[in-house]
C-alpha cells in the first residue's frame, strides 16, 4: 500500500458563539471525519450545500477563524499537521483554488497576480498555461473587475496550476465555465495527479467528477456517509452503498431528475443517531439510536447500518 | 402570450463593444427555452434585457406587443439570479421579503419545502439552497407571466436543483408560465427545456 500524502482521522471542528447575551454555545459543524488522499489520486468531494465541504479546505490550510475549534488529527507525509507547519505548507505544498472569485486582489494587474511576488517561475510559463486555458492575450495586463466570472476562475485555477504544490484543494473551481473550459480544467488537476501530486476536488458538478476523478467522498450534515471509487458512480446505484448517495445519482438531470424531499438538518440542530434518517426512505428506529460507524463494504467506506 | 426581443442591441457604455448587436428572440407562454452560450456571449445581458432591468439602446422588449410596465408596478416578466444571497436584503427577516411581494402563499411556500421557521431569520442564516427557494416563491407571483432564470441552480447541489426545479416546471405547467433558462449543463437544459436556444448560432 502507497504512503498516504494527507491524512484526516475523526476532524470535528465546532464554532463558538453567542447563544443569547450571555450564553456561549458550541456548533459543531463537522463531525468525526475521516479521509485519506493518496499520492497520483484526485478525490471528489461531493455532498449538499452546507455539509462542511468548504470548512474541511479551510481546516486542512488552517484557515478557519479564531473562534473555530478543532478536534482529531491530520497528517502530512506522516508528520502532524500543526499551525506551524501549516503555515510553511501553505502556498508551498498546499495550494487552494478557492470558492469566490473575490480572492482575487482587485488593485492588482492578473500577470503580477498569478506569478506570485516571488516570481517563482519563469512568465513564459504563465503565458503557455493561460493559452491551454483559452484565457486572451493581454489578460494579464487586466484587473479583476475586468474579467468576466467564468475567466476570473481560469486564472484562480493556473495559480494553483503554476504553483509547485503536492495537494491542491480545488474549492468548486468550474462554476461559470462552459463545459469545454470545465473539462480542461479538471484534465490539468487529473495531469498534476498523474504526476505524483494530489487534488481534492470539491464540486458540485459530481457528473464530471465521475469522469476525473478517482474516488469520490459524498459528505451530509458535516460527515463522509460513504466514500467510493468514481467507477461505482458511473455504474449507478446498483453499485453505491448509502441512500444518500444513491439519491444524489438519482437527482442527477441525466438520471431521472428525481428530488429526495426534505432538506439537510442544521449544525447544532441534527437528529439523534444517523443525520440522514429523517429523510432516508430506509430509515427504522435503529437509525436514530447512534451515529453508525464506518464500515468497509466492497472496497468502499460507508456509514448505514444497512448498506449492502 | 408572447415575450419579444426585436432587432435589441446592447452595449453597456459608448467606450464598450456591442453585446448584443440586431438581436432577435421570440417566446411563448407555453414554451421553456434554454439559452446557451459560452461565457462572455451576453446570456446574463439579456436576461437584464427581457426583464427590463436593463433598457436596450436600440430596438425593443415587446410583451404582447406591448413594452415592458414601467417601473413602480408589478411586472410580469420575473427574473432569478445566480446568487440568491445578492438578491434578498439582508437586513430584512424572510418574511418581509415574501411580504413585498405579497407573496406569503402559504400552499406555495409549504410546496417549495420552505420550512416556517424559516421566515423569522436572516437571509445569512439560511444557506444558498434554502434562500433560492425564497426568491422562486417571490418570483411566482400571481401576475408573472415569465420566468427568467438565470443559471439558478449551478451553486446548489443536484438534490437541490431537481427540488427547485421540479417545482418551477410543476407551477409553469398549471399557470400557463413561459420559462427561459440560461445554463451551461447541457443535460440540465435537455431536462427542462422545449427548446434550446444557441445564442452563438
Amino acid at each position: 500500500m502507497k504512503e498516504p500524502l494527507l491524512e484526516v482521522v475523526d476532524l470535528s471542528v465546532s464554532f463558538k458563539m453567542y447563544d443569547s447575551l450571555l450564553e456561549r454555545k458550541e456548533l459543531k459543524v463537522i463531525s468525526d471525519l475521516s479521509l485519506t488522499l493518496y499520492p497520483n489520486e484526485v478525490l471528489a468531494v461531493a455532498g449538499s450545500s452546507g455539509s462542511g465541504k468548504s470548512l474541511l479546505a479551510s481546516a486542512i490550510l488552517g484557515l478557519l477563524p479564531p473562534h473555530a475549534k478543532i478536534g482529531g488529527k491530520m497528517y502530512y507525509q506522516g508528520r502532524r499537521l500543526t499551525p506551524a507547519l501549516q503555515k510553511e505548507l501553505r502556498g508551498s505544498q498546499l495550494a487552494l483554488v478557492p470558492q469566490s472569485i473575490s480572492y482575487l486582489d482587485p488593485l492588482m494587474k492578473i500577470g503580477k497576480q498569478v506569478d506570485g511576488h516571488k516570481k517563482p517561475h519563469p512568465a513564459s510559463d504563465r503565458i503557455k498555461l493561460f493559452e491551454h486555458l483559452g484565457l486572451p492575450k493581454g489578460t494579464e495586463k487586466l484587473y479583476p473587475f475586468q474579467l468576466s466570472g467564468g475567466m476570473a476562475r481560469r486564472v484562480l485555477v493556473s495559480t494553483a496550476i503554476l504553483s509547485s504544490a503536492n495537494i491542491i484543494i480545488a474549492d468548486e473551481p468550474t462554476p461559470g465555465m462552459s463545459l469545454e473550459q470545465s473539462i480542461e480544467a479538471l484534465s490539468m488537476f487529473r495531469q498534476m495527479a498523474d504526476s505524483g501530486k494530489a487534488v481534492i476536488l470539491i464540486t458540485h458538478d459530481i457528473d464530471l467528477a465521475f469522469q476525473f476523478a478517482d474516488r469520490i467522498a459524498v459528505f451530509y450534515a458535516g460527515t463522509t456517509v460513504e466514500t467510493a471509487s468514481s467507477e461505482d458512480f458511473r455504474t449507478g446505484p446498483s453499485a453505491l452503498r448509502h441512500p444518500y448517495s444513491k439519491a444524489l445519482w438519482n437527482a442527477l438531470p441525466q438520471n431521472g431528475f428525481v428530488p429526495l424531499p426534505g432538506f439537510q438538518p442544521y449544525a447544532g440542530d441534527l437528529p439523534q443517531g444517523c443525520p440522514f434518517s429523517p429523510r432516508c426512505p430506509m430509515s427504522t428506529p435503529e437509525c436514530q439510536k447512534t451515529m453508525p460507524p464506518t464500515q468497509k463494504i466492497r472496497g468502499g467506506e460507508v456509514r448505514c447500518i444497512y448498506a449492502t | 402570450m408572447q415575450l419579444e426581443a426585436k432587432n435589441i442591441s446592447f452595449r453597456y457604455s459608448p467606450k464598450q463593444p456591442w453585446i448584443l448587436k440586431n438581436f432577435d428572440f421570440t417566446v411563448n407562454s407555453s414554451e421553456k427555452v434554454a439559452l446557451v452560450a459560452p461565457s462572455g456571449y451576453g446570456k446574463s445581458t439579456l436576461a437584464l434585457l427581457l426583464s427590463g432591468y436593463l433598457r436596450p439602446v436600440s430596438g425593443e422588449i415587446l410583451l404582447d406587443g406591448q413594452p415592458l410596465p414601467d417601473k413602480n408596478c408589478i411586472c410580469p416578466v420575473q427574473l432569478i439570479y445566480q446568487h440568491p444571497e445578492k438578491a434578498i436584503n439582508p437586513r430584512w427577516r424572510l418574511r418581509k421579503v415574501l411580504e413585498e411581494s405579497g407573496q406569503l402563499n402559504n400552499d406555495l411556500i409549504a410546496s417549495l419545502g420552505i420550512e416556517p421557521a424559516w421566515l423569522d431569520r436572516f437571509p445569512r442564516e439560511l444557506s444558498g439552497g434554502e434562500l433560492q427557494r425564497f426568491c422562486v416563491a417571490r418570483a411566482l407571483i400571481s401576475e408573472v407571466k415569465f420566468l427568467i432564470c438565470d443559471e439558478i441552480s449551478t451553486m446548489l447541489d443536484v438534490i437541490t436543483q431537481a427540488q427547485i426545479w421540479n417545482k418551477i416546471l410543476e407551477q409553469a405547467e398549471e399557470r400557463d408560465i413561459g420559462i427561459i433558462a440560461v445554463t451551461h449543463n447541457m443535460e440540465l437544459a435537455k431536462r427542462i427545456s422545449t427548446r434550446i436556444f444557441d445564442m452563438t448560432k
